[in-house]
């Protein structure tokens, strides 16, 4: 009996003692919070060297795009503790940084001599300044990405279609350098039959509910002279964000849609648009270019298949880009800011980021993307590093998710629903941000 | 057996307790067994709708948590009622309102009138006609989006090989005078069960002496529909009413999965708005006045109805 109760004993001190062991070994286990998408799977893989050199653990919480902002707002709103780490929106960046959701990194840059000059500048204003153009950082750039545009290559170098095209244009059908050029491929191939079936123009973003539209009219209203506001008087947005040069964009943004969309795109962003250029539908497909990797590898439409062109140019030369990505931030509210920082330490690293880009992921750090090898390292990284060359960003205020609503409403009203003119839609963009500007106490 | 069981339960329950419990009135213990239910609903219903009344007269924005709350008297219900945009909202929701409600009950309670004449294999079509309304929005949503695809859904195939129009020409959910009614036909497919069901229960509450009086009175078909089916049946369509209006004026998930609110703003109906100021612009303070405005609304209609459905039924 004795034996019996010594030996139940033991065997519940055991327990209790690896079940503290395994608590502790797992102590220092770091959360890290994303949007759930083919990078965040490179990254998955890229972090198991994390573990390896400093035992940390890594556990991921990812959540559908779709629910991306909803899901992590809130955490961070409620000062959760499910995130050590999180790549935060672009957007996000002003509110984390004043709603005081994530660490300022300054002093630890200084101290680990991470210098924010050692990245592409677009993507340190872009991810990681609150305020913009100030030496305050929230983030280090993680995730490189921006709009750009994928084309049936194998389509474009039909000779038949070449020479139909040719002498319909004038020109020599290839990657367009002007938006006019866009249209006119576009207008080609629209209802056009290939290989037995109906084809169309152009897949381009549509989307109502989160910001899928938005993304897309800017990316042509910044190459027509849209302006957010007044460079010298900030928040003026009289006659910048409703110029004539951006009524022309809007006007064009719609004429893309009526001309060349597939049937019923009236709702499409990111996944809709892959699909219609995985399917065959689309001679031309606007997206981020996370995409790319994915579309580069898949069987029917990848490899020699698909050619990547830069946005292009407006009628007054003027090129950019809008720009997606994020940086990664520590979350305040943990209680492991030592670990999550380390992860940082290790993630700036270039070897890190080397791999990091070649696991699919794209890198912001100028060791790696100003590499002579790069622009041959993938059939898409040329036209990546040409785009984040031109990029420009959405509101990143405290208020952006009012000020893109307001966007969303007002591009989709004029753009798909046709109420109304560009110049309607644009006034009334003006009135709607005065608004959201004035509850700020900015205005 | 059970009396044995029950004296030894009694037996074992401890004597302080069982003198206690007993000395309860019937009162207090109604009270015991309701107050777990009150103190939930006082937690889970009655409170946040006092919280919302609250910060309806506030600035509060739920992703601003540091930022210091103002109180803003009634201005938030001052924006709200001199908005555009949530009027159009409204006259959004009352179009689906009104038609929704309208084709639900004409079919519904038709197919109840023509299922009540108990013909051979009408339990059969009485469950089929019922399998709309068992399935979820979400699979119902999801399942029409498909149906309505202009390049590959069965439902512009079928319009296309009825009507000539090319297939691709028919987009219910991108047409901004189509939108609306792609959302009126699958909330009429999913709901006219239920209306069906009311009416039919109303239907077979009618006494069937009623009828045999009127065939002794040589009242024709018509006459007893008209005279005796219809009035006796009424308190049980306008209840179908009352719950398919308070549904539909609330309705969500259907335009949600459907459209989203599009094309443009066609679809936005009074719901659709109230998520995107809370959920999306964060405006916390100012959507719960707009939460309140539609409660009141519907509060103050469904109680001026139900009213009038008492009266009916007092006749």
């Amino acid at each position: 009996m004795k034996s019996s109760l010594k030996m139940a004993l033991g065997l519940a001190s055991a327990m209790v003692a690896s079940t503290a062991v395994s608590n502790a070994a797992h102590a220092e286990d770091l959360t890290l919070c994303w949007a759930a998408w083919d990078p965040a799977n490179a990254l998955v893989e890229l972090s198991k060297d994390f573990t390896k050199e400093t035992g940390i653990g890594m556990k991921f919480e990812f959540v559908p795009w779709t629910n991306y902002a909803d899901r992590f707002l809130n955490e961070l709103n409620s000062h959760g503790k499910l995130c050590d780490l999180i790549i935060g929106d672009s957007q996000w960046i002003g509110g984390a940084a004043e709603n005081g959701h994530y660490v300022k990194l300054n002093d630890f840059f200084d101290k680990e001599k991470i210098s924010m000059d050692d990245f592409v500048p677009a993507t340190v204003v872009g991810y990681s300044e609150w305020p913009k153009n100030t030496p305050n950082y929230w983030a280090l750039p993680a995730m490189g990405d921006v709009v750009g545009w994928t084309y049936r290559k194998d389509w474009f170098s039909k000779p038949e279609l070449q020479k139909e095209f040719k002498e319909k244009y004038g020109w020599d059908l290839g990657p367009p350098a002007t938006f006019d050029q866009l249209k006119q491929i576009a207008e080609f191939f629209q209802k056009r039959q290939i290989d037995g079936k109906t084809v169309y123009g152009a897949s381009i973003y549509t989307e109502r509910g989160s910001e899928g539209i938005t993304m897309g009219a800017m990316d042509v209203l910044y190459s027509y002279g849209f302006q957010y506001e007044n460079p010298k008087k900030p928040y003026e947005m009289e006659g910048f964000v409703n110029s004539a040069d951006s009524v022309k964009g809007l006007e064009f943004y719609k004429a893309l849609y009526d001309c060349c969309t597939p049937p019923g795109a009236s709702n499409s962003y990111m996944g809709e648009g892959v699909d219609a250029f995985k399917s065959g539908q689309v001679a031309m497909h606007m997206n981020f270019a996370f995409t790319w990797p994915g579309l580069q590898k898949d069987e029917n439409v990848g490899g020699d298949k698909i050619g990547y062109f830069v946005n292009p140019k407006g009628p007054g030369g003027a090129q950019f880009a809008q720009l997606g990505g994020q940086g990664i931030s520590v979350v305040s509210y943990s209680d492991k800011h030592e670990s999550a920082l380390k992860y940082i330490k290790w993630f700036a690293n270039k070897d890190v980021q080397a791999k990091w880009w070649s696991l699919g992921g794209y890198s912001c750090l100028n060791a790696v993307v100003k590499d002579p090898k790069f622009p041959a390292s993938q059939p898409y990284a040329q036209a990546f590093l040409d785009s984040m060359a031109i990029v420009k960003d959405f509101w990143a205020e405290p208020s952006y998710a009012p000020l893109l609503q307001a966007s969303q409403k007002r591009f989709h009203d004029y753009v798909v629903a046709g109420q109304g003119s560009a110049k309607d839609a644009l006034d009334g963009l003006v009135k709607d941000w005065t608004q959201v500007f004035q509850d700020d106490g900015k205005m | 057996m059970l009396n044995r069981t029950a004296e030894n339960v009694a037996r074992a329950t401890p004597e302080p307790l069982a003198r206690k419990v007993r000395g309860i009135s019937d009162k207090g213990l109604a009270w015991l067994f309701i107050s777990p239910t009150i103190l939930l609903l006082l937690a889970i219903n009655i409170f946040p709708l006092f919280w919302a009344i609250y910060l309806s007269f506030t600035n509060y924005r739920a992703n601003r948590p540091n930022e210091v709350v103002k109180n803003l008297g009634f201005a938030n219900y001052q924006r709200i009622l001199g908005d555009q945009d949530i009027w159009i909202a409204m006259q959004t929701t009352a179009h689906f309102v009104f038609w929704t409600i309208l084709l639900q009950t004409l079919i519904g309670f038709t197919l109840a009138w023509l299922i009540d004449r108990k013909f051979r294999g009408h339990a059969f079509w009485t469950t089929l006609i019922l399998v709309p309304m068992m399935l979820s929005p979400a699979v119902v949503g999801n399942f029409w989006r498909f149906l309505y695809e202009p390049q590959i859904g069965l439902f512009s195939y079928v319009i296309s090989f009825v009507s000539g129009i090319p297939p691709t020409s028919i987009q219910m959910l991108s047409n901004v005078s189509m939108a609306p009614w792609s959302i009126i036909i699958v909330d009429t497919w999913m709901w006219t069960p239920y209306v069906m069901l009311i009416c039919l229960a109303g239907l077979r509450s009618i006494p069937e002496y009623i009828y045999e009086a009127a065939e002794v009175d040589r009242a024709s078909n018509w006459r007893q529909f008209w005279s005796i089916t219809l009035p006796m049946a009424l308190p049980f369509i306008m209840l179908a009413v009352l719950f398919r209006g308070i549904e539909n004026f609330k309705m969500f998930d259907m335009v949600n999965l459907l459209t989203g609110g599009g094309p443009g703003s066609t679809t936005e109906v009074a719901s659709i708005t109230l998520k995107r100021q809370a959920f999306e612009s964060w405006r916390t303070g100012y959507s719960s006045a707009f939460a309140i405005i539609l409660f009141v609304a519907v509060f103050g209609l469904a109680n001026i109805y139900v009213k009038a459905l008492n009266k009916v039924k007092q006749r």
